[in-house]
């Protein structure tokens, strides 16, 4: 098919996936849903927006933001998921933040704290039992640096006073208590939880620590939740390059450097979606300069490295580009074992708020191309991110419905999908390899010079499995 | 057994008719129970002869859930075999009272508080129907009729008018009725005609006009019920007549609450409000 006919195409096979909606859900889902074409005239998709009731969407909640993704990770502080267990449960090490330190010493990321809620703590609100878990929480885990409230639906509706406890308890233990008022039912998918965990950073404890020193290539990691190892692996190529990297947000994070986050030369994005507020905020309120980087592929670091190394001065260019030479021959025996296997296979992506798009340079390494791709709760400025990172003909779906998602990959027939948990089985059945673009499927990690081997060989064995084989049974031959 | 709840405006006096009321029933025989629908759970103390019993939410939160409580840890029996149990609750402004209504008024049902030889329920709740968990009581298999208690005080008459409100939308989807207003007297003027006239704009009768007696705060004061305190005196005779009136009332009907705009017309035809 040329590419005129491919456009053509996959714009007939919306249209075609649509039409089981009623007139009206057809409507608002057509919004979401473009295919890039030369005049890119359709490519604005509607995005952040209220997912149409009855149809199976794959987004989380306000609590599912700021609790699993933006506190979850830091790891000297106790995170209370406050209100009944299911929520504090269900969102129990399932995203994979790794952390350094002693399990229960100096490291509470494995662990989950509840509050619990029975029927008599709605009736009579939750506060002292809130404050008995903060007293409890310090007695027990004497090297806690904090406690992090972060609220459940129920806590918002019966009206708990949960800042003035965080004021009371935070006095009384000499350390932060952080109110997150990041009820489920808050906002339109998990984004807004972001935005209240970025808020309650910046009222609570930005710019509140012990103040140090700056150093001439000080930078801090912003929005690197360490999956799988993500954020080390990125780390290391910095520091290969000159830099100390002295915070991490918040994979691996302590609560320090969420104090100091403004106290670094030059901030480093990576998941723009998650914490573009805080980044904002820090340049606004101390002068902290941001720029976006990704180190997914070895093409996309070398631009980020040059990229970040022109924010310094020639001593860091210099040792950039011996960084840049020292990996090019290891990367691109990656790419001569794997590109062979993988070329021309192609990738339909359903993710968050950052991978949709800044992983598709590291597919195109291997020498694979990106048809599909969509965000869970992107906004329209990620979107906008998107499309130049595309080729002509790529389908692009905002909150994509479990019923398109599926359709599209049938009509698409891409060689491989990458979305979450919630896809990879009804995939996986259909006989399409599957790789988890959220938790990199128990593997990883994925960034910087580290994680593109890994990545490579994963896509590889998912793709070239002897499996998909064998899935066919005997008498459907 | 006839369910019936009462509501009304806080302060209004549903509390002290209500147990006056189902005195002067049980004195004819019938078998009752109370369920004090508001964490203040002064619903029953003129028939416990106690400031305020035992409550359902309390001893949960005591002994952890509601599920390991009896049944006759908290249906109490006081004067005339009149049974009783509250709901209980948080103190104003914490938690959510709602809740404690629907989960007290749950257990009551769920361990055969309402046993076969009982003829009235009497579910006595808070002020106005502020949330879900205050219409617990009309809602489905719950009670089917319900009194509204006001005065000739505008405030009384909008929140009655307000509840009615309440009770159109429960009308409409299962089968709670108004049986009536009471009228509890402030001695406001024209109090018996005005209120005639707002029963009969809201599709609902005058059931009765309670006279104002001082009677009724000496036997409060003494937590008891006139019927008990001074049982030949007039004002006893006044609950008795309403007792005999609900036992007696077929009229039954779904209200029709009007707006705020003919409420006021209603008081100013009636020369409480100033044009």
């Amino acid at each position: 098919m040329s590419t005129k006919e491919t456009i053509e195409f996959r714009k007939q096979v919306v249209e075609e996936v649509l039409e089981v909606y009623p007139e009206k859900a057809k409507k608002n889902r057509r919004q979401h849903i473009a295919v890039k074409d030369s005049e890119c005239a359709s490519c604005a998709v509607k995005s952040n927006a209220k997912t149409v009731p009855g149809i199976m969407t794959a987004r989380g909640c306000a609590y599912a933001g700021a609790k699993g993704v933006v506190w979850g990770p830091v790891k000297d502080v106790v995170h209370i998921s406050h209100g009944p267990v299911g929520c504090g449960y269900y969102s129990w090490g399932n995203r994979r933040n790794l952390a350094d330190g002693e399990i229960g010493v100096d490291n509470f990321v494995p662990f989950l704290f509840t509050s619990d809620f029975q029927e008599s703590d709605i009736i009579y609100g939750g506060d002292k039992k809130l404050e008995k878990i903060i007293d409890e929480v310090v007695g027990l885990f004497p090297n806690a640096k904090g406690v992090s409230v972060l609220s459940e639906c129920p806590v918002g509706l019966i009206g708990d006073d949960i800042e003035s406890v965080a004021r009371r308890m935070s006095e009384k233990i000499e350390l932060p208590v952080i109110p997150v008022r990041c009820e489920g039912f808050r906002g339109i998918s998990q984004s807004l939880g972001h935005h209240i965990a970025n808020d309650a950073i910046r009222d609570h404890l930005l710019g509140k620590g012990p103040a140090r020193e700056i150093g001439p290539y000080d930078i801090g990691i912003i929005g690197d939740y360490n999956i799988g190892g993500d954020a080390w692996a990125s780390k290391k190529i910095l520091e290969e390059m000159g830099l100390k990297v002295v915070n991490i947000w918040t994979g691996d994070s302590t609560l320090e450097m969420l104090q100091n986050g403004h106290l670094v030369k030059l901030n480093l994005i990576h998941c723009f979606r998650s914490m573009n507020y805080i980044a904002k905020h820090m340049e606004e309120t101390y002068g902290t300069p941001w720029i976006e980087f990704n180190f997914f592929g070895p093409t996309k670091i070398k631009e980020s490295i040059l990229k970040i190394a022109a924010q310094f001065d020639d001593y860091i260019m210099e040792k950039a580009l011996k960084v840049i030479e020292k990996y090019a021959a290891p990367m691109q025996k990656v790419i001569d074992t794997y590109r062979p296997r993988l070329e021309g296979k192609s990738v339909m992506l359903y993710v968050g708020g950052l991978r949709p798009r800044h992983i598709v340079g590291a597919y195109e390494d291997l020498g694979m191309e990106v048809i599909g791709t969509g965000y869970e709760f992107a906004h329209n400025e990620d979107y906008e991110k998107t499309i130049p990172a595309l080729k002509e003909g790529t389908l692009i779906y905002d909150d994509v419905t479990a019923l398109e998602l599926e359709e599209f990959v049938k009509k698409l027939k891409p060689d491989l999908v990458g979305s979450g948990i919630k896809e990879k089985y009804v995939f996986e059945k259909m006989g399409l390899p599957f790789r988890q673009m959220h938790s990199w499927d128990y593997s990883g990690p994925y960034h910087g010079y580290e994680g593109f081997p890994i990545f490579a060989r994963d896509m590889d064995m998912a793709i070239n499995s002897p499996t998909w084989k064998s899935i066919k049974a005997p008498w459907t031959k | 057994m006839r369910q019936i709840a009462i509501y009304g405006k806080g302060g209004i006096g549903k509390s002290t008719t209500t147990q006056n009321t189902v005195v002067a029933l049980a004195e004819m025989g019938r078998k009752i129970t109370i369920v004090g629908c508001d964490p203040k759970a002064d619903s029953t103390r003129l028939i416990m002869h106690t400031k305020a019993q035992a409550t359902v939410m309390d001893l949960a939160r005591e002994r952890g859930t509601v599920e390991d409580l009896e049944l006759d840890e908290v249906l109490m029996q006081g004067f005339l075999g009149v049974k009783c149990a509250e709901s209980g609750g948080p103190e104003p402004g914490v938690g959510c009272a709602g809740r404690g209504v629907i989960t007290a008024i749950n257990f009551l049902e769920e361990n055969g508080a309402y046993t076969e030889d009982t003829d009235y329920v009497f579910y006595d709740v808070l002020g106005d129907v502020v949330c879900g968990g205050f219409a617990m009581p009309i809602r489905e298999n719950k009670a089917k009729e319900i009194y509204i208690v006001a005065s000739g005080e505008m405030m009384a008459m909008y929140a009655a008018n307000n509840i009615s409100r309440g009770i159109l939308k429960y009308a409409t989807t299962g089968t709670v009725r108004l049986g009536g207003l009471i009228c509890n007297s402030r001695q406001t003027d024209k109090e018996l005609e005005l209120m005639e006239a707002l029963a009969k704009k809201i599709n609902t009768q005058l059931i009765h006009f309670i006279p104002r007696d001082n009677e009724v705060q000496r036997a409060e004061l003494r937590k008891m019920t006139v019927i008990e305190y001074n049982r030949t005196h007039k004002q006893a005779d006044e609950y008795r007549t309403l007792a005999k009136k609900i036992e007696d009332n077929k009229m039954m009907t779904i209200p029709t609450p009007i707006s705020m705009e003919e409420l006021e017309e209603l008081l100013m035809e009636y020369g409480i409000m100033e044009m």
